[in-house]
């Protein structure tokens, strides 16, 4: 079950500078432990107390997956995964 | 140091004039790697706020997809502040994840949506760290090297 993860710019110091990898996961919490397996301190970067940070969008086939519920999202093999951080600021 | 045409730099300053009193955003395309400012997007600030900017989730996908598909990457992002200077807040620096970008900061506070001149700054911030920047406007940017 191979899921296509596209990591963003900031964050390609945790995969060895590579824009895509491949994880595993029946969820994106799932996802993101399989993540954090491969590319160690990379799920800090995306959660903060349980939950996903408020300024990292997460986007399953095009989807924010906060309309999808979230950390339960379920995702399929073939599915892909973008990680954008939000352009944002006061 | 900063170098825009001035076509673009005019473009992000009627932006900021134009959205005041809320904050304007948006950022400008250019070949990966090339440290060129060339292709001026605007994006809707979807906080809608005087005091806050972001872009909206479903605006910004589609802009990575552009951008990724265009072997493009976000040499300047900018956003204007309508009252105070500027400056990146600390909220900006926070937030600030694009390490190879631009920031540059519009003030509009002085004449709002009027003509008149704004503050027009840049800077760098890497790891909550503020590096300010000349800013170079010229008539149009030089010939892409071909090697």
């Amino acid at each position: 079950m191979a899921i296509e993860v596209r990591i963003p710019t900031i964050l390609r110091t945790y995969t060895g500078d590579q824009k895509s990898v491949t994880a595993e996961g029946a969820n994106l919490s799932s996802l993101i432990d399989d993540l954090e397996a491969k590319h160690a301190g990379i799920k800090d970067r995306l959660i903060d107390n349980g939950d996903l940070r408020r300024f990292v969008n997460v986007y399953v086939n095009d989807e924010d997956v906060r309309f999808l519920g979230g950390l339960e999202a379920p995702l399929s093999d073939g599915d892909q995964v973008v990680v954008l951080p939000a352009v944002a600021g006061g | 140091m900063l170098t825009l045409d001035q076509a673009t730099y005019d473009a992000i300053v009627a932006h900021a004039k134009r959205d005041h009193p809320d904050e304007a955003c948006g950022i400008v395309a250019g070949p990966e790697g090339s440290d060129r400012a060339e292709r001026h997007v605007e994006m809707v600030n979807a906080a809608g706020s005087p005091t806050f900017y972001e872009f909206d989730s479903t605006d910004l996908l589609r802009l990575y997809r552009e951008m990724d598909a265009n072997d493009e990457e976000p040499v300047v992002v900018y956003h204007s502040h309508t009252a105070t200077e500027a400056y990146p807040s600390r909220t900006d620096i926070g937030l600030a994840m694009e390490p190879n970008a631009h920031y540059v900061l519009v003030s509009t506070r002085e004449h709002g949506n009027n003509d008149g001149p704004v503050e027009f700054r840049s800077y760098r911030i890497i790891d909550d760290e503020v590096t300010e920047e000349e800013v170079s406007v010229v008539s149009s940017l030089p010939a892409r090297s071909t090697t």
